[in-house]
């Protein structure tokens, strides 16, 4: 076949079975979730301790690498999904496991309606599902819920999914470059048919989501992050494009001249600040963040600045906020990492001082909230050998550009394929 | 394309391109990765390469005149030049998996110009996954007409996802057309008529067109007549099953 990688064919190569840890917080930082591999850590920030998840059809939770954490906008609910096929919905105030959907394929996104009636997540070919959670009370356990499909993007894998903050548009992310709005409809279980844009324009897999929205302003816009080392802002009612930050090249991590690598600096996530005037972005490669502007009303995006992380090894994998906080939580961790022993390792740091009059930084860990505690559980150890920080970024790294960088064979190589073919000879 | 280039794959008594240079597989896998060009966004599309006559330089995007009719799995671009003379002032394309049979469609119209100054200015054809790329090439509304003449069947359960024509691809088709627009479908595979006509049917933003309108459009004549495939059933004397819709504005 002169086509090459069939997304059909399974992957097989174990560098892409290496998930990076993700953080999420409670709406009001009631809680801190982190997944590492298909361990699922809460701390109850409230009650100072780790919350002990039940689940009526018994443990362990997930039996592969989670690869989406959610909380619902009203925080009562809470998603994990990933590699195991499985989708769990948790009861944020009991930590009960309400409801398990089975998905036919790996789930790589999740979202939650912000009325939170309708839990959608997204599978490695392409498939949005939807679940209803219509008159459910909070405190019963849902049985035999089953997915319906929403909306497919055709064979690609779904990176991201978000809905929009007035609830009308479902937005999804994929690995071919494309994102698609489509009106989130009355009945989502009849399918979401009203496309209402593509946001095109990156030249990359798309890796990342986010919404910004002026307080005073009715009017919301999408921000992305892709492989292609690019922040871009988006008007999603008509599709339009418009701005692009080169953050790989701003940040002073990328040539202009494209001499290094553009894949090394894939963004990797979005974090919207103080309801989106700043943006947290994280970078692979960068220990620390960039922090951008966004002038909404000027349209534009531009690097505010780089926050570094000194005296530690720290490339985010994953980043996390609550609106009601104005701490950025941030994570680094992978599943499983080749050649060491640690097993599902993670790191939890916050920046602090978004607040015009100040300057971000680091938090002590003792200065965190939950503290040294928290720490401990989240991290699942308490003292990590530098060297695997680094280690472990790279595997993330690795793991996501076989996972969406397409391969290009050289022409003499695809040529070469091509002659091998048998099949070529056809009547007319 | 340079002429030399092109004569040499022409055929002398015809002028036009002999198929036999044109070898190429029956079939190709729809969800591989692509190794060809993919348009960044619609406003990427160089209509100069495609239509030089209405768009002389390249760069140049002033023109409103955009593509109004796309032919999917246009195979050897039979129904394209039947429609060029048909609606000389419409801009086509075809867009075709199969790089050789793509290359075929490209000569052949090439040949056409030559051969008839000033006609078939405006039918071109790209080599391209329909199924990935077509919010790619085609903005909302952008469409008048779609077709999708004897598409591949995809006998098995599980390669029906492979299909041209399933739910979740009318929802881009409805996305490029416009409100009005047609989608055009025909095979000689009962299975897979079927399968076309309950795909239009059960989709809120399309409605069949009724008897009086099929008859009164020129269009449908072509659907079995024109192209190779369509030719090569009647010959056999096969059975076709068409299916014929419009676009309409969800309820
Ligand atoms: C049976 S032929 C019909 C060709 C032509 N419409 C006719 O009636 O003669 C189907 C064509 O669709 C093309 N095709 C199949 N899948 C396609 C895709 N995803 N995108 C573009 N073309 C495709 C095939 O390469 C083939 O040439």
């Amino acid at each position: 076949m002169e086509d090459t990688t069939t997304i059909e064919e399974g992957e097989t190569n174990k560098d892409i079975e290496v998930a990076p840890a993700l953080i999420a917080v409670h709406p009001t930082q009631k809680s801190v979730a982190v997944a590492v591999g298909s361990d699922l850590r809460i701390f109850d920030i409230e009650a100072g301790c780790a919350a002990s998840l039940v689940d009526d059809l018994g443990g362990p939770f997930h039996r592969d690498s989670i690869r989406a954490i959610q909380y619902g906008a009203e925080g009562k609910l809470f998603v994990s999904a990933g590699d195991d096929k499985i989708v769990k919905m948790w009861s944020t105030k009991s930590w009960r496991c309400i409801c398990t959907v089975c998905s036919e394929k790996r789930v790589t996104a999740v979202a939650i309606s912000n009325d939170g009636l309708y839990v959608c997540f997204a599978d490695k070919f392409g498939v949005v599902w939807v679940v209803d959670l219509v008159g459910f009370e909070g405190n019963q356990t849902l049985v035999n819920k089953k997915a319906t499909q929403l909306l497919s993007h055709y064979c690609s894998i779904i990176t991201s999914l978000e809905f929009s903050p007035d609830g009308q548009f479902i937005v999804s992310a994929d690995r071919d470059n494309k994102i698609r709005v489509t009106i989130f409809p009355k009945s989502p279980l009849d399918g979401a048919h009203e496309i209402q844009s593509f946001c095109l324009g990156h030249t990359e897999f798309i890796s990342c989501l986010a919404f910004v929205c002026a307080r005073e302003c009715l009017q919301s816009f999408l921000v992305s992050g892709s492989g292609d080392s690019t922040v871009r802002l988006w008007d999603i009612s008509s599709g339009d494009l418009l701005d692009n930050c080169e953050v790989g090249i701003k940040a002073g991590l990328l040539e202009s001249n494209g001499s290094t690598e553009q894949h090394d600096h894939a963004v990797t996530d979005i974090c919207t600040i103080q309801d989106g005037v700043l943006l947290a972005v994280a970078i692979q490669s960068l220990q620390g963040i960039v922090l951008m502007s966004c002038n909404l009303s000027a349209r534009t995006l531009s690097v505010a600045k780089v926050v570094s992380i000194a005296k530690e090894t720290f490339i985010p994998t994953s980043l996390g906020t609550s609106p009601s906080s104005r701490l950025l939580w941030m994570v680094t961790g992978v599943s499983n990492l080749p050649g060491f022993d640690y097993l599902s390792f993670a790191r939890v740091r916050v920046i602090s001082g978004f607040d015009v009059e100040q300057e971000p930084a680091i938090i002590e860990d003792n200065k965190i909230p939950g503290g040294d505690t928290l720490l401990e559980n989240l991290q699942g150890s308490a003292i990590i050998d530098e060297k695997i920080f680094l280690a472990a970024a790279e595997a993330v790294k690795t793991a996501m550009c076989n996972l969406l960088i397409k391969k290009q064979y050289p022409a003499e190589k695809r040529e070469f394929r091509k002659k091998t073919r048998n099949d070529r000879k056809v009547k007319f | 394309m340079s002429e030399t280039e092109l004569n040499l794959t022409l055929s002398k008594s015809t002028g036009l391109p002999r198929k036999r240079f044109y070898r190429a597989r029956a079939h190709s896998n729809p969800l591989s990765d692509s190794h060809f060009p993919v348009p960044t966004s619609p406003s990427h599309v160089d209509y100069s390469l495609h239509y030089p006559h209405y768009f002389p330089s390249s760069g140049q995007i002033n023109s409103s005149k955009k593509i109004q009719f796309a032919d999917i799995g246009c195979g050897f671009g039979g129904l394209l030049i039947s429609l060029s003379t048909l609606f000389p002032e419409t801009l086509m394309i075809g867009m075709e998996l199969r790089d050789k049979v793509t290359e075929y469609v490209k000569e052949r119209i090439l040949a056409l110009r030559l051969a008839n100054p000033g006609q078939y200015q405006n039918i071109s054809v790209v080599r391209t996954n329909s199924m990935k790329y077509i919010p790619n090439y085609f903005e909302k509304g952008q469409l008048l007409k779609m077709f999708f003449l004897f598409p591949d069947p995809h006998f098995k359960e599980k390669n029906h996802r492979r299909r041209v024509i399933s739910p979740h691809l009318l929802d881009e088709y409805a996305y490029v057309l416009g409100v009005g627009g047609i989608i055009y479908t025909i095979t000689d595979v009962e299975e897979l008529g079927e399968w076309m006509r309950a795909c239009l049917e059960n989709h809120p933003m399309f409605e069949a067109l009724t008897e009086k309108e099929l008859e009164a459009d020129p269009v449908v004549k072509l659907l079995s007549s024109a192209t190779e495939e369509g030719q090569k059933v009647a010959r056999n004397g096969g059975l076709t099953f068409q299916a014929v819709y419009r676009r309409t504005t969800p309820s």
